[in-house]
C-alpha cells in the first residue's frame, strides 16, 4: 500500500509540473533503476480489492551492461556501470511486472478513466518504470530528467506510434485510444533503453515494485482471471474469486524453481 | 531525417544512366524474379519505364521542389467514390505489387533485393507527411509521394506514367490496406512561408543542431556518421541510415527548405527520425531556430545531383603536387563526381553499398600524376561500434544473395586501368577485367593501411604484383569522409602492365567502393563504369609571353611613329612662322 500511496504522489506531482508547463528534471533517485512503481488508480465501483506478491526464485539472469561512456552526464548517475535491468529481483521478489485482470469484468461496461496521469520518465538514460500499466485515454506524462536529448517512440500495432524529441529536460503527454498489451517504448539516440507500456481497457491494474506486491482496488465482487506480465519472463495467470467489499489474493512465482 | 539506401543500380552498367537512374531499377533482366511466379509483364514493363523515370526525377526534386508545399492544395484529390479502391486495385496490381507485395505488407518478390525495404501499408505508417507524428497522411501526402517518388530510393515518381485518375485511385486503394484511416482527422502540421536564410541563419540553425543533438545520428557535419548511426533500425527492425545530410538531392521528402522544416516538425513516422514540435511547444527551441536548421542542412549540399562528367580532367600543378589529401591545395583544384552504383552482375551481387559516388581531382607536374578520392562511408572499418549494424545487414540482405560475411574487412578503393592505353576502342570489362583481357589496378585497404598495386581478372581477382608498389598512398578518414591521395609516375616501370600517363591523352579509368562494416568486400561494394582521366599537355611559357610582347611592340612602334611625326609637324610650323 505504501507504493500504492507513493505511485499516486508521483502521479500528483506530474500533473502538477505540467500544469507549471515543465519539469526541472530535479528527480534524485541516482542509481535507483528498478522498479519505480506506478500502481493504484482510483476506484470507480464497487469496494474488492486484489492483493499479491509477484515472488522469484533461483538465479535471475544476469542484466547486460550497458556502455554509457558517450553519454557522461547520464553515466554519472551510477556508481560502478549501469546495466540494462530486465530482471529485477530484491530479496526474492520480482519488480516491474504488470498485474491485471485479463478477463472476468461484467460485459459491456464502461470503466471511468483515472482522473491522474501515468508518468514514465527517462532518468539516467533509462525508463523509469521499465514496465507501466495505463488505461486506455489516462493520460500519460512523459518525462526526461536528464540534461541530454532523448527521443521517445512507441511502436504499438493496435495504436498510433509517436516519435517526439526532448532535447533537454520537459514533458510531454499523450494517450493511447486501443487496449494493447503491451506497447514498447524506445530511443533511438540509446538504443538501450526500452520500456513495456500495458494499455488496458480498465483501472484494474498494478505494477510491482522491489517488494514484489501489488494491490488492485475498486473490483466489483466476481470470479477474475489474474495475468501477471513480465516483458523478459513472460506471463502467469490464476484465478481469483473477489466477495462484495472484500479482498481476494493472488500470488505469483517466476524463475527457475516454478 | 532518416536514411536512404542507394538501391539497385542499372541493369546495363555503361554509361552515364547509372547516375540517378541507378535507384529506380528495381528489376533487372539478370536477376532471379519472383519467388512466387509473378507475371512477367511486371518486371518488363518496369524495366522500360525506369529510364523515363530516371530522367524525370531530378527534375522534378530540384527546382519545382520548393513549390511543392505550397502546390499541396492543387494536388488534393477529388473527393475518393466507393469504386475507387477497386479500380485502384488493378493498377497496384500491376505496378506496385512487386515490390510493396499483394497484400501491401511490403514482401513482393523484389522487396528482398531493397533496403531500405518498400513501405509495408498495412501500419499505415508513412514516413513523408504533413500530418503530426503518428498520424496517418493526408490523400494529398500520399499522392506526392505517387508522383514524385522518394529521391534515394528505389521508389520512382509516376507522375508522367499513370493517368490522374489512377494516381487518385491509388490513394485510395493504398489506405484500404490499413485499418487506421477509417475515421481518421489527422492534424495538419502548418506551414508558413520560409524565413530568408542567409549567413546568420546558417550559423544559428547550426547552433541549433547541435543544441538538438541531430549530430548523435547525422553526425557531425551531417555525413549520417554519429555515434547512434550504426544502432539504428525502421519499425520492421530492419537498419536505417542516418540521413546523409550532406547529399540533399537525395532526401526522401524533398530538399527544399521549407521541406526539409516540415520534417523536423513531422519526423519521419517508422524511423528513428523525432518530431520536435513537442519541443517547441515546451520552449526548448523556438520555431525560428527549427527553420534555421532547415536552412543549415539545406546549406551543407548543392540543391541538385552534382553533374557527371565523362573525363576527369588532371591539370597541370602550380609548383608540387600536394603531398596529403588534406592538403590546402586541394580546395582550389576542380572536382569531378563519378557515382558509384550496387554490383548486381556478379555473384556475389550485392545491393546495398554504402558508398554511393566518389569525388576525384586530379594534377600532375609531368612526372607524376595525382589523384585524390574522396568519398562518404560512415565508419572506419573495421570499427566495433559498427558489428551490430553489419549483423543487422547481414540479417536483412542475406535473402538476396546467400549468406553476407558477419566479420568486418578493411574499408577498399580501387583505381583501375586498362594495361596499356591503345586507339583501341574496346576496354577491357569494367568488372574488374576478365582472364582474357585484363585491369591494372591499385587497390587500397584501411586495414592493413596500404596499397597494392596489380592485374585484376575479374571480381574478387587481384594478383598484386610482388615488389614495392610504385603507386604511394596516403589516407584519412574525417567525419564521416574518406580522404585518399594516390601518386605515381606518368611513366611506369613495366609499360607492357600499366599504364603510361602520356598528356593530351584520353585514358579510361575506373572505381571501385567497399564498406568493411556494411559487410563489402571485393564483390560486394559499389563500381562505376569506366571513365577517362585526361593529363592537360603544359601550356608552354610563350603562349603567354607572345601576345604581350606583340602587344607592348605594337603599342611603342605606334608610340615611336606618332611621336616622330609630331616632332616633323612642329618642325615645319616653326620653320613657316620664321618664313612669313
Amino acid at each position: 500500500m505504501r507504493r500504492s500511496v507513493f505511485g499516486l504522489a508521483v502521479a500528483g506531482v506530474s500533473v502538477a509540473l505540467v500544469a507549471c508547463g515543465g519539469g526541472d528534471g530535479g528527480d534524485a533517485q541516482v542509481a535507483d533503476t528498478g522498479g519505480t512503481g506506478t500502481a493504484a488508480v482510483a476506484a470507480p465501483a464497487g469496494g474488492g480489492t486484489i492483493t499479491g506478491t509477484v515472488a522469484f526464485t533461483g538465479t535471475p539472469p544476469a542484466n547486460p551492461p550497458i556502455d554509457m561512456s558517450e553519454e557522461s552526464a547520464c553515466a554519472q548517475k551510477y556508481q560502478g556501470q549501469p546495466t540494462d535491468n530486465q530482471v529485477v529481483v530484491t530479496d526474492g521478489k520480482l519488480a516491474d511486472v504488470v498485474v491485471y485482470v485479463k478477463s472476468g469484468l461484467p460485459a459491456g461496461q464502461n470503466f471511468q478513466v483515472p482522473p491522474q496521469a501515468v508518468e514514465i520518465d527517462q532518468d539516467g538514460c533509462l525508463y523509469k518504470p521499465r514496465a507501466l500499466a495505463m488505461m486506455v485515454n489516462q493520460k500519460l506524462t512523459i518525462k526526461n530528467s536528464d540534461p541530454v536529448a532523448h527521443n521517445i517512440k512507441a511502436v504499438p500495432k493496435e495504436n498510433r506510434g509517436f516519435n517526439i524529441s526532448q532535447p533537454r529536460p520537459m514533458t510531454s503527454e499523450r494517450t493511447f485510444s486501443q487496449p494493447e498489451m503491451t506497447v514498447p517504448f524506445e530511443c533511438n539516440i540509446h538504443s538501450w533503453m526500452h520500456a513495456d507500456v500495458a494499455v488496458l481497457p480498465h483501472p484494474f491494474f498494478a505494477t510491482t515494485g522491489r517488494d514484489g506486491t501489488f494491490t488492485i482496488t475498486g473490483l466489483p465482487a466476481g470470479t477474475y482471471e489474474v495475468e501477471a506480465w513480465h516483458g523478459k519472463l513472460g506471463a502467469k495467470t490464476m484465478t481469483v474469486t473477489v466477495p462484495e467489499g472484500g479482498q481476494g489474493s493472488a500470488s505469483f512465482t517466476f524463475g527457475t524453481a516454478t | 531525417m532518416t536514411s536512404r539506401r542507394h538501391a539497385p543500380p542499372a541493369c546495363q552498367p555503361e554509361g552515364a544512366a547509372a547516375t540517378e537512374g541507378s535507384s529506380v531499377r528495381s528489376w533487372c533482366p539478370g536477376r532471379p524474379r519472383a519467388r512466387r511466379g509473378r507475371s512477367l509483364v511486371v518486371p518488363a514493363a518496369l524495366l522500360g519505364m525506369t529510364r523515363a523515370v530516371a530522367s524525370a526525377l531530378p527534375a522534378l526534386t530540384g527546382s519545382v521542389a520548393g513549390a511543392l508545399l505550397g502546390m499541396t492544395v492543387l494536388l488534393v484529390p477529388a473527393p475518393l467514390d466507393a469504386q475507387a479502391a477497386p479500380r485502384g486495385k488493378a493498377t497496384y496490381d500491376k505496378w506496385c505489387a512487386g515490390c510493396h507485395g499483394d497484400t501491401g505488407a511490403g514482401d513482393g518478390p523484389a522487396a528482398a533485393y531493397m533496403l531500405p525495404r518498400p513501405r509495408d501499408f498495412t501500419k499505415g505508417v508513412y514516413q513523408i507527411r504533413t500530418t503530426a507524428s503518428g498520424e496517418v497522411p493526408l490523400d494529398a501526402d500520399i499522392r506526392r509521394i505517387i508522383d514524385e517518388g522518394m529521391p534515394g530510393t528505389a521508389m520512382p515518381g509516376w507522375r508522367t506514367l499513370l493517368s490522374e485518375a489512377e494516381r487518385n485511385d491509388l490513394v485510395a486503394y493504398l489506405k484500404s490496406f490499413s485499418q487506421f484511416f477509417a475515421n481518421a482527422k489527422p492534424n495538419v502540421v502548418t506551414v508558413g512561408g520560409a524565413p530568408g536564410g542567409g549567413a546568420d541563419a546558417i550559423a544559428n540553425g547550426k547552433a541549433a543542431y547541435e543544441k538538438l543533438e541531430c549530430f548523435k545520428c547525422h553526425g557531425p557535419a551531417g555525413r549520417g556518421d554519429g555515434q547512434s548511426a550504426p544502432t539504428l533500425t525502421d519499425d520492421w527492425d530492419h537498419p536505417i541510415r542516418a540521413a546523409n545530410l550532406s547529399q540533399s538531392w537525395s532526401f526522401t521528402g524533398g530538399n527544399a527548405v521549407e521541406q526539409i522544416y516540415t520534417r523536423l516538425r513531422t519526423g519521419l513516422d517508422g524511423t528513428p527520425m523525432p518530431s520536435f514540435t513537442d519541443a517547441v511547444d515546451a520552449k526548448l527551441v523556438t520555431d525560428e531556430e527549427l527553420w534555421q536548421v532547415a536552412h543549415y542542412v539545406r546549406s551543407l549540399s548543392s540543391e541538385r545531383a552534382p553533374a557527371v562528367r565523362e573525363v576527369i580532367r588532371a591539370a597541370p600543378a602550380e609548383g608540387t603536387l600536394p603531398a596529403t589529401p588534406d592538403d590546402s591545395a586541394w580546395a582550389d583544384v576542380e572536382r569531378f563526381w563519378i557515382p558509384l552504383v550496387a554490383q548486381i552482375i556478379a555473384k556475389p551481387r550485392w545491393f546495398a553499398p554504402m558508398v554511393n559516388g566518389v569525388w576525384v581531382q586530379a594534377l600532375h607536374d609531368g612526372r607524376r600524376l595525382a589523384l585524390r578520392l574522396s568519398w562518404d562511408d560512415p565508419s572506419e572499418s573495421p570499427n566495433a561500434a559498427w558489428q551490430e549494424w553489419l549483423d543487422r545487414v547481414a540479417a536483412t540482405m542475406t535473402d538476396a544473395d546467400g549468406p553476407v560475411p558477419t566479420t568486418q574487412g578493411s574499408d577498399q578503393f580501387s583505381v583501375q586501368f586498362p594495361p596499356r592505353v591503345t586507339d583501341d576502342a574496346e576496354r577491357p570489362y569494367f568488372l574488374h577485367g576478365s582472364a582474357r583481357r585484363p585491369v591494372h589496378m591499385w587497390r587500397w585497404t584501411s586495414s592493413p593501411a596500404r596499397v597494392e598495386v596489380g592485374a585484376a581478372t575479374g571480381l574478387g581477382r587481384f594478383a598484386p604484383a610482388g615488389g614495392a608498389p610504385e603507386v604511394t598512398a596516403a589516407a584519412k578518414f574525417d567525419q564521416g569522409q574518406w580522404q585518399l591521395l594516390l601518386t605515381r609516375a606518368l611513366a611506369p616501370a613495366d609499360t607492357a602492365r600499366a599504364p603510361t600517363f602520356t598528356t593530351g591523352v584520353a585514358i579510361p579509368i575506373g572505381f571501385y567502393a567497399a564498406d568493411g562494416s556494411n559487410g563489402e568486400d571485393q564483390s560486394r561494394g559499389a563500381i562505376s563504369s569506366w571513365y577517362a582521366i585526361y593529363l592537360d599537355v603544359p601550356t608552354p611559357p610563350g603562349v603567354f609571353v607572345a601576345p604581350v610582347a606583340t602587344m607592348l611592340l605594337t603599342a611603342g612602334l605606334g608610340t615611336l611613329l606618332v611621336v616622330r611625326a609630331q616632332r616633323r609637324d612642329r618642325g615645319l610650323g616653326r620653320n613657316n612662322q620664321e618664313e612669313s
